[in-house]
């Protein structure tokens, strides 16, 4: 009898499978998140520079919250654009 | 005691020293006030996201201070805000975490991801195929000079000079299209031979 190792799938039969969103800030322990770091804010951006809901980014509000103002700090600085196209 | 951070945009358009005055008087400015200055990071150089003041770039600096009385930051924005080099300021109030996470970052302990280094990576290959583009032309004008064999048996009594300038001439129609240029390299083969004549007849 074939284990479920030697099957071989036409297709990755990990398609499909839901997997749950998690808050990156929790999991890995980042407790303050730096305005000063717009490489990293813009995992929190979309291409127009528009603040990605926590629907999609999987944020805690606790963190969310902390991102929108760091983004909107950096914004300020003109670290991150308040408008654009193409962003990433 | 509460840590406070302010970071600001320095006019680029000022020269070196007149921008390390600038960070070095407010350095002072708060030391007068009886702060204790953390840290003085300075940042560089930048592009902006978008214009200030017409100025695409600016010099960041950021300052790290300790202070008791809540009025010095008062005093420093009124400051800030009527300094003409300052294009943009920020002054934030530090939380526990935010004074560990600055500190670690001074001990090297919070690295940049590896990501940072990719478009560092594309930046370094955005250049290197420029300079592929540069080698792909040079390539060119061998073969425009390869293509240009009985131009220069016709040109051969004309100087180096002029055969260089044939070779510039074909050089950029090939670029475009062969087929066009080689008409070209007659009418100019034909013209310059006939302007060398005329200057040994004078």
């Amino acid at each position: 009898m074939a284990s479920r190792d030697d099957i071989k799938f036409l297709s990755n039969p990990k398609i499909g499978q839901k997997h749950k969103k998690y808050c990156r800030f929790k999991k890995y322990g980042i407790k303050h998140i730096d305005y000063k770091d717009p490489d990293f804010l813009i995992q929190f951006v979309n291409e127009q520079g528009k603040i990605l809901p926590r629907r999609i980014t999987g944020n805690s509000l606790k963190y969310q919250r902390k991102v929108s103002t760091a983004i909107k700090r950096a914004r300020h600085l003109a670290m991150l654009p308040f408008v654009t196209d193409l962003l990433k | 005691m509460n840590q406070y951070e302010v970071t600001f945009i320095v006019d680029p358009v000022l020269s070196d020293p007149e921008i390390k005055a600038t960070s070095n008087n407010y350095v002072d400015h708060l030391k007068n006030e009886g702060c204790a200055i953390v840290h003085v990071d300075e940042l560089g150089l930048k592009q902006l996201a978008y214009s200030i003041k017409r100025r695409n770039s600016g010099f960041y600096y950021c300052i790290e201070f300790q202070t008791e009385a809540r009025e010095i930051i008062a005093k420093l924005e009124l400051a800030l805000r009527r300094d003409e080099r300052i294009m943009r300021f920020l002054t934030v109030k530090l939380d526990k975490f935010g004074v560990k996470y600055n500190d670690d970052k001074r001990n090297g302990l919070i690295k940049k991801k590896e990501k940072k280094q990719d478009p560092k990576a594309k930046d370094k290959a955005k250049p290197s195929r420029s300079g592929s583009s540069t080698t792909t032309k040079k390539p060119e004008a061998p073969v425009a000079a390869a293509a240009a064999p009985v131009a220069e048996k016709v040109a051969a009594e004309a100087t180096n000079t002029a055969s260089a300038a044939v070779e510039k001439n074909v050089a950029k129609p090939v670029a475009t299209e062969a087929v066009v240029a080689e008409p070209v390299i007659t009418e100019k083969v034909i013209a310059e031979p006939k302007s060398e004549t005329s200057s040994e007849e004078e």
